[in-house]
């Protein structure tokens, strides 16, 4: 125990300069970002040259002509391209530090009797040194998604990985925006994995728990005073179905190959769920299928690999399909929250594969806001929303580009990390002192 | 090197013996008759240098023809940039890089006007084959987690050819690559250079002449492994430990065939009635030998910059030379050591944190080596990475440029061109843009630090070995036959709709 704490100990002093709390609404100031192309992913487009007025952390104005209150101060952001921030979909941001370390890490939850009950949003941890990384890189929300067990964690019955929270980046213990966004659960080899037999069988488990859920509903009474018959789940994660099977928080369903995609959506359209899908390497093979269904997709751009026998016809072209097609596209990067900010490159790669470019902007700001339910908060530059905004030195899908400002609900955001203090501590080798006394 | 038949005869078995005492393949005078019946002969493959390549490179180059690129921007690899440039392969090789210079007659000319054209990408790190897709357990070859040290293990026995891997690196333009055995070992194996061609067999991609890797590996992988069956290494130190105690014993096994070389000498000066008896030979101290020999390049797994100096330090003791830190997170940490040791340094752009010894792991460290002055070189050590090489470079390209680092794009295409190429033991043929040099080449869209270019012709040795643009020219992995559902599309270009800008991505802040 004690060996424990010290680590984490020396883990915190070391992390000390670079922790930066940005909530914590008193420090909100009202900020003018001026001369910018601000590209909204809103109902007012892309506007070429114009202003962002932020009071309170909102956005109260955007627009080509917006009145300067006297004590706002200015950001001129010198023509170059504003966004809103991007948005970390399916990731383990803030619930893990180091992934081979188990007790580092939160995702990974769910027991067999708390698998649809596990929040995730309860182990997150708002310091975590992964924030300001991902804050350099633009990220300034994230879907963080528990993970089914994480290495070396013991495998049992469990199917569901549990409940994702809306995260801001701005470090502050007020910084969940939305507990129980979505239910994760996953049908294809990863929970075979866990529950064994085949990839029918585990559809099969995820219609019969959540016909048990309807089940318990119907009989609550008869549940509570022992007169029905026991149900294999916990009264928790019954209680936690509830919403899903009345169709009020979607089912964030990790799936593959064609066949099962087909069946978990003949399996929604049944039960009435509020789906989304996740993974869908071999989506672009049933593109109008997909689309006509209006079931939501969240794709790896880079995801090429026969990885196992669900994927065999993984293709870079897969979002640029999906998108021609109608449905609506979710990129994604890593699930390792260390690689937040390479959302945007997986994005840059969807368009080098023949997605448009504003499609591919949407799929990483306005278009995870609302497939993810935070969309009267996040995603889009107008106002009333939350002021997580970026100024870009360049094309954002760029790789050479980087974010020169960035503001996560109003405030802005120093750009640096431990990473960043590391280089600034080691970038003068011949001191006189060890590099321990530098920064 | 010449090689020598398989099965050697007794007769040709004696004949061998002088041969060996020399370290020198040439024939040696018949045993005179005073001689006879006292030899000791060494059968076929039992002397460690009486044949060094026993699996052969079978590789030769695909059909080519005299090709052009014109007006290309060029990345020669060199450091250089040239603007509206040509590119001329003869033969297999280059023949001429520069502006203004003459299209052979009859030569195939590809308009590169507006595309950009660099080296073939050199991955110096990949697990390709031996990890290969599906990743189902019958594929997983990379790590002979049995023994601490495997040095007597060849990545290349492991390297499954239909890997549908290699063909999606080639279509993100890597041209060769070094594909080694897993970290789990302080000693891993040989690693194995292949020319990125779909072959039959392992020997089709092997790249001729260069040299092999031993793979080594500091840290916590090793550790943990063998901690965890209760045997040593479980520590550090321990992993120090094992590297010494494997470094003693094969210097002891070099000895033991010096002195068997001299007495053997000795006897055919006629000093001595007895014929040496040559010690048995041992596979596993055979690729330790050749470390120590130099002939073998050590490739060192290794996160943290304080057991990069202890791997250092036992370089010295024992007298070798390490080629390359792999991954090396920690590396800007010891820059000065490591351009004083002339050791490069294969490491990522972004990725770290995922266990203890990468935590300090910075997207900055490339071009912190860069500006020290070390061998820096971007690498995968992923499937899906290796296809994207040169945005990972970008990554680190970006990150320099943020804290005031200025590299420019021509210097740092050698992060995956002649540096790899030097690490792995094959600048002399390929990793460069110059006359002479191997035709590995890539026809870029656009510039390839940008993250909408595409590879659309990868060339190795002249011939056209990837086309984009054209089906007969995009070769498939057996196991990908048969298997794809509807026809796809086929490249989809680029999406429409980017920004135009005026404002300068390259200059940041």
């Amino acid at each position: 125990m004690s060996r424990r704490h010290t680590l984490m100990g020396h883990t915190l002093m070391a992390a000390a300069s670079s922790l930066v709390l940005l909530a914590g609404a008193a420090g909100a100031e009202t900020v003018a970002i001026t001369n910018a192309r601000i590209e909204t992913m809103g109902p007012a487009g892309e506007i070429p040259s114009g202003t962002i007025l932020i009071r309170d952390g909102r956005i109260q104005a955007v627009g080509a002509s917006v009145s300067i209150p006297a004590d706002a101060r200015r950001v001129d952001a010198k023509g170059h391209i504003v966004t809103p921030g991007l948005v970390a979909s399916d990731t383990s941001l803030g619930a893990g530090e180091v992934e081979g370390e188990a007790s580092s890490n939160d995702f990974a939850g769910a027991t067999a009797e708390m698998s649809a009950s596990f929040d995730v949003s309860l182990g997150i941890n708002p310091a975590s040194m992964l924030v300001p990384v991902a804050r350099v890189g633009g990220v300034t929300r994230a879907l963080v998604t528990p993970e089914l067990s994480g290495r070396g964690e013991k495998k049992g019955e469990k199917l569901f990985a549990g409940q994702a929270a809306v995260v801001d980046m701005s470090g502050g213990t007020d910084s969940i925006t939305k507990r129980r966004a979505v239910l994760v659960v996953d049908v294809g080899t990863e929970a075979m994995e866990h529950l064994g037999g085949s990839h029918g069988g585990v559809l099969q488990l995820l219609e019969s728990s959540l016909e048990e859920a309807a089940s318990y509903a119907a009989n609550k009474g008869g549940y509570e005073h022992g007169t029905h018959r026991p149900y294999r789940q916990s009264k928790e994660d019954l209680e936690a179905l509830l919403p899903v099977i009345q169709g009020k928080m979607p089912l964030l369903v990790g799936v593959h190959r064609v066949a099962d995609i087909r069946r978990t959506l003949e399996l929604g359209k049944r039960l009435k769920l509020r789906l989304i899908l996740d993974g869908v390497e071999e989506g672009w093979m049933m593109a109008p299928e997909i689309a006509a269904s209006g079931v939501p997709v969240v794709v790896d751009p880079l995801a090429n690999l026969p990885r196992d026998f669900e994927s065999l016809n993984a293709r870079l072209e897969n979002a640029a399909i999906l998108q021609a097609a109608g449905a609506t596209v979710v990129i994604k990067g890593p699930y390792v929250g260390h690689y937040a900010r390479q959302v945007r490159y997986n994005a840059g790669n969807a368009v080098a594969h023949g997605m448009p470019w504003p499609a591919a902007l949407a799929a990483i700001t306005a278009t995870p806001a609302k497939v993810f339910g935070f969309n009267d908060r996040a995603g889009t530059i107008e106002p009333g929303r939350d002021a997580d905004l970026v100024v870009w030195s360049g094309d954002p899908l760029e790789i050479l580009s980087v974010a020169e400002h960035v503001f996560v609900r109003g405030i802005e955001a120093p750009l640096t990390s431990r990473a960043q203090d590391l280089a600034h501590r080691y970038q003068t080798p011949d001191a006189a002192l060890p590099p321990a006394y530098r920064n | 090197m010449k090689r020598h038949h398989r099965v050697v005869p007794l007769v040709a078995a004696l004949a061998l013996l002088g041969a060996c005492a020399s370290n020198a393949h040439q024939d040696s005078p018949a045993a005179s008759p005073a001689d006879k019946g006292k030899d000791k002969p060494v059968y076929a493959g039992l002397d460690p240098v009486d044949d060094k390549n026993p699996f052969p490179s079978t590789y030769h180059p695909l059909p080519s023809v005299t090709t052009a690129l014109v007006g290309a921007t060029i990345f020669t690899g060199t450091g250089a940039r040239i603007d509206g440039g040509t590119v001329v392969l003869v033969d297999g090789k280059i023949a001429a890089v520069g502006k203004d210079i003459a299209v052979p007659a009859g030569a195939k000319v590809i308009d590169a006007h507006g595309k950009y054209v660099t080296p073939g990408i050199i991955d110096a790190h990949s697990h390709l084959g031996v990890y290969a897709s599906p990743s189902v357990w019958a594929n997983s070859d990379g790590n002979e987690m049995t023994d601490p040290n495997t040095a007597q293990v060849w990545a290349e026995h492991s390297v499954w050819p239909q890997d549908p891997g290699f063909i999606r690196a080639l279509e993100g333009g890597i041209t060769t690559l070094e594909i080694l055995p897993g970290s789990a070992n302080l000693f891993g194996g040989r690693a194995v250079i292949l020319k990125n061609v779909p072959g039959r067999t392992v020997q089709d991609k092997k790249f001729p002449g260069a040299p092999y890797g031993l793979k080594m590996a500091c840290g916590e992988n090793p550790k943990r492994v063998y901690g965890s069956k209760g045997r040593t290494p479980a520590t550090r130190m321990g992993n120090v430990f094992g590297y010494r105690k494997a470094w003693i014993d094969a210097q002891e096994y070099r000895r033991k065939w010096d002195d068997y070389r001299r007495k053997l000498a000795d006897y055919k000066a006629g000093k001595g009635d007895k014929a040496p008896d040559a010690p048995k030979r041992d596979l596993q101290m055979d690729t330790l030998a050749g470390v120590l020999d130099g002939s073998i390049l050590v490739q060192n797994h290794c996160y943290r910059a304080d057991e990069m100096a202890q791997m250092i330090d036992i370089s010295h003791e024992f007298g070798f030379h390490i080629a390359m830190f792999h991954h090396g997170s920690e590396a800007y940490k010891i820059a000065d050591i490591l351009k004083k040791e002339d050791i490069c340094v294969a490491t990522w752009g972004e990725w770290w944190g995922f266990k203890m010894e990468a935590y300090d792991g910075i997207e900055e460290n490339a071009a912190l080596l860069q500006k020290a002055g070390v061998c820096t070189v971007i690498h995968s050590d992923d499937d899906i990475l290796t296809q994207h090489l040169v945005q990972e470079a970008t990554i680190a390209l970006a990150a320099g440029r943020r804290m005031g680092i200025q590299i420019d794009e021509a210097e740092a295409i050698k992060w995956v061109t002649a540096n790899p190429a030097k690490s792995i033991g094959v600048l002399d043929k390929t990793g460069t843009l110059e006359a002479g040099k191997m035709g590995d080449v890539v026809l870029w869209s656009a510039d390839p630090f940008s993250v909408y270019a595409t590879a659309d012709q990868v060339f190795i040795d002249g011939a056209l070995v990837y086309d984009r643009h054209d089906p007969a020219a995009q070769p498939k992995s057996d196991f990908e036959l048969g298997q794809t559902g509807p026809a796809h599309p086929g490249p989809q270009g680029v999406g429409p709709g980017r920004p135009v800008l005026t404002t300068s991505t390259e200059q940041p802040q």
